[in-house]
């Protein structure tokens, strides 16, 4: 077995009194497509801040590609090939839909000069399907539009791991599937993907695999149809009274 | 026993430096604007309480009321006119507004009240107890901004508007969505910090000669004093004030009192390097 | 092409009309020049940290001040002038260096009251260490061989150089990286440590760029007039006049620095010339004017809306019932 590409052992994380993260470990290997699951608050973005180096870690290491990087700064993160989207999204307002994915290829994604940048930049707006906007400033997109371009921006930084953060929260169901063509044809590029997520749909069609979490712990990680039926996941999304139920609803036949 | 006086020196001091920080403190963290027009204000109200003595026979315990709410009037209309059109700008913004209005302020006064410096001479003699010497005006003067200070303590607590005005503090949309006319009490808590300025200025008045000269050290002072004790609270101020106070009064007897002043900004940047919400941990904004 | 070009062929334009001014003027105008050229660098240089950073330092006249007690204090142990003026650019920008990894990790109104808390410091520190800087007496500074026509023509020169010196920093800048990447930190700076920007490396930079040739300009003051003291040297008007400058003109654009130091610098002159009790006030209700009208800065006035931009009030959302 090859190295994998993200590792977790053991991390924790606290601000102040609260636990956000609890002795989380896992093991991401190339080329899978993962989700993370789990009900609002559980530290999924917590989690992502953290191998991103946006926080630090009370406890546990993360190892990225063999290298510890449990200390890392969030542009050390970015240049090493780990790019992640934001849940609100954050464009440079200013810059054209070009200049902001241009800053990715070239500080992030190690381009020599402007120009190689704005090439590398073109190719990826062609990609993700905003060719047609790539003049326009950045605050003048639809929500959509500014998430395709979170997206653009990060494959710009030539990632190896793209972690994104609810790419589909706020889109149509037509939206969506454009989304989902694009996240496979990034996978197919040879990108490790970790998506956040709340609509199944995009689980269920996505992911090779599922973690969830809970309260900070991680309480299940395996295949998707495993882990629907789990009763603690149906515990964390429901509570334990409508669990029991339907556990009970599913003995009784 | 020197130092017991140079502590109490300190305390009085810092009284006053807390009266004359707190409505800035306030504009500051309710607005998240620095008004560069405080240290004009100060000076204001301390002219026009020489003025109502000199020019009137008007004691200056009665002059503060009404000088306070001159001040407090000024400051309403001129938030409410000028002010609340760049309070969503960025800080270069509101400086610049701000440093350009004193910039009016200041001139009008100088052509019209003149640098030359101006006192109420209040004979009122020299207090001693157990040692310590206390000239009575000065005690006179720390008691007031000590009372100014509590009064508007508790106008902050107990008043309707005063709780509106920490709502605004806490959470400027928040508070806006539970109805709050948010343009209303930016207009008033400016109108409070000009007011608490002149109240200063009268008190000040009362003991040292007023020049125009001082708008910048009274400015400089407030500043200090804020990131200091920390922002937009009247326990901030008072933290800030007292010590920045003791600090000059210890500083003065150590270094000279032509260093105190450099201890006390010293003594602000270090802070605002180490814990910038100041030593009440009051986080104003960015 | 040609139309992009125009503005450097009127900054050219403009050069020649400052650096020729004793051929064709009188001494008040040549001083003029200077003055003009002298705060178009600061402004220039201003622009670095508070117009493609957005972090609004007040720094400047720590700088310049600086500048000048190094120029002078170097000059006064022999140093030829031109040297000294490099040393003061050397070591203020060490300083600069030094001080933003400390100041730079303020943001907003933090950081521009730490960037005058250090004007105010290190004047006073200089005011106190009389034995060596003269303290409130203030420094003779060697003067320069030849009669005041040949003195001013010396400094106009140096003056303009400096200036066009900063300019073609400027361009260089905005062209590169370093520009882009602190255009990124300004418009959203916590997306672009995200992306990949060495943020704290980049905002140093910015402000050593600030102060560098602040201080030069400062040195070369001390050189011209021939005596320096703390309070002229270290002048809080000055250190906010520079960043008005830069709005004036357009902040964060190549020519606006350019524009506004020789706008202000004009408005200044004219009322100081024509309504002296008042040009404080004057000055004042320019500023008042330029924040209401001019938001952008001269460079970017909205042409079409002139008459109805006002700025923007606060205002109250529709509460709910």
């Amino acid at each position: 077995m090859s190295t994998p590409i993200l590792k977790l052992d053991r991390v924790s994380k606290a601000f102040g009194g609260i636990h956000a993260l609890r002795q989380i470990s896992f093991a991401l290997e190339e080329g899978q497509i993962v989700a993370l699951i789990g009900p609002n608050g559980a530290g999924k973005t917590t989690l992502v801040n953290l191998i991103t180096g946006v926080h630090r870690a009370s406890g546990g290491r993360i190892a990225f590609r063999g290298t510890d990087v449990t200390r890392q700064r969030p542009f050390q993160a970015a240049r090493r090939g780990l790019a992640r989207t934001f849940q609100i999204v954050q464009p440079f307002p200013r810059m054209s839909v070009l200049e902001n994915v241009a800053a990715g290829a070239l500080f992030g994604g190690g381009h020599a000069g402007m120009d190689e940048a704005m090439a590398a930049a073109r190719e990826q707006l062609e990609f993700t399907g905003l060719s047609d906007l790539a003049d326009r400033p950045a605050s003048a997109l639809t929500l959509a539009a500014r998430k395709r371009l979170e997206l653009a921006k990060s494959l710009a930084m030539k990632p190896h791991l793209l972690m994104l953060d609810e790419v589909n929260a706020g889109l149509n169901s037509s939206e969506i599937d454009g989304a989902l063509a694009l996240i496979r044809s990034i996978a197919r590029r040879g990108i490790t993907i970790l998506v956040i997520e709340h609509v199944m749909k995009v689980i269920f069609s996505l992911a090779d695999r599922v973690l969830v979490l809970h309260h900070g712990e991680l309480i299940a990680d395996g295949v998707p149809s495993d882990i629907a039926g789990q009763q603690r996941v149906i515990e964390a999304y429901l509570g334990e009274k409508f669990a029991r139920r339907i556990a009970r609803a599913e003995t009784n036949g | 026993m020197a130092y017991l006086q140079i502590l109490v020196n300190g305390v009085v001091l810092g009284a006053l430096y807390t009266c004359l920080a707190v409505g800035f403190s306030l504009v500051w963290g309710v607005l998240n604007i620095i008004n560069m027009l405080h240290g004009s204000l100060i000076i204001l109200g301390g002219y026009l309480t020489f003025f109502a003595w000199h020019g009137f026979g008007i004691h200056p315990l009665v002059a503060l009321p009404v000088v306070a709410l001159v001040l407090f009037a000024i400051g309403y209309l001129t938030q409410l006119l000028l002010i609340n059109r760049v309070v969503s700008e960025p800080v270069l913004t509101t400086l610049t507004l701000t440093f350009g209005l004193d910039l009016i302020l200041y001139n009008f006064m100088t052509v019209y009240y003149t640098a030359t410096p101006r006192r109420v001479t209040l004979d009122l003699g020299v207090v001693e107890i157990s040692g310590i010497v206390m000239p009575v005006d000065r005690l006179l003067a720390m008691t007031l901004a000590l009372l100014l200070t509590g009064i508007l303590y508790v106008v902050l607590r107990g008043s309707r508007i005063g709780r509106a005005i920490v709502a605004v503090r806490m959470d400027r949309d928040a508070a806006a969505l539970m109805g709050i006319r948010v343009d209303r009490i930016y207009a008033i808590t400016f109108g409070i910090g000009a007011l608490m300025a002149g109240a200063t200025g009268a008190v000040f008045a009362m003991m040292y000669p007023i020049t125009t000269n001082l708008t910048t050290t009274f400015l400089g002072k407030a500043f200090v004093v804020c990131v200091i004790g920390g922002l937009g609270s009247v326990q901030g101020a008072l933290v800030g004030g007292i010590v920045l106070g003791v600090v000059e009064s210890l500083a003065g007897q150590m270094v000279g009192p032509q260093h105190a002043l450099t201890v006390g900004f010293a003594l602000m940047l270090l802070l605002l390097l180490v814990k910038p919400t100041g030593l009440t941990g009051i986080r104003g904004y960015e | 092409m040609i139309s992009r070009r125009w503005p450097y062929f009127l900054f050219a334009i403009w050069i020649l009309a400052l650096g020729s001014t004793p051929l064709w003027a009188g001494n008040y105008v040549v001083r003029l020049a200077i003055t003009i050229a002298m705060f178009t660098g600061l402004t220039l240089s201003w622009n670095f940290i508070g117009g493609f950073t957005g972090y609004p330092s007040f720094s400047t006249a720590a700088f310049f001040g600086l500048g000048s007690y190094v120029g002078a204090l170097a000059q006064r142990a022999g140093v030829p002038m031109v040297f000294a003026w490099a040393l003061a650019t050397l070591l203020v920008g060490l300083f600069a260096a030094a001080l933003g990894g400390i100041l730079l990790r303020l943001r907003g109104h933090y950081f521009a009251i730490g960037s005058i808390g250090v004007v105010e410091v290190v004047r006073l520190l200089i005011a106190s260490w009389g034995s060596f800087t003269g303290g409130g007496d203030g420094l003779n500074v060697p003067f320069v061989a030849g009669g005041p026509d040949v003195v001013a023509r010396i400094f106009l020169a140096a003056m303009v150089g400096i200036m066009v010196a900063v300019f073609a920093t400027t361009v260089g800048v905005d062209r590169s990286r370093l520009g882009f990447g602190l255009r990124c930190i300004q418009q959203n700076e916590d997306a672009a440590d995200m992306v990949g920007i060495n943020t704290t490396i980049y905002k140093i930079a910015a402000y050593t760029l600030s102060a560098l040739f602040c201080g030069t300009i400062g040195a070369a003051y001390a050189s011209w007039t021939g005596y320096i003291d703390p309070n002229e040297s270290f002048s809080i008007l000055m250190t906010i006049k520079v960043p008005v400058m830069c709005l004036l003109g357009g902040s964060g654009t190549r020519f606006g620095p350019v524009i506004g130091a020789a706008a202000f610098t004009l408005l200044e002159e004219f009322f100081w010339a024509n309504f002296l009790d008042y040009n404080r006030a004057i000055l004042g209700a320019v500023i008042v004017v330029l924040i209401f009208f001019l938001p952008g800065g001269l460079l970017r006035m909205p042409y079409r809306g002139l008459g109805t931009r006002i700025g923007r009030p606060w205002v109250q959302p529709k509460a709910a019932a």
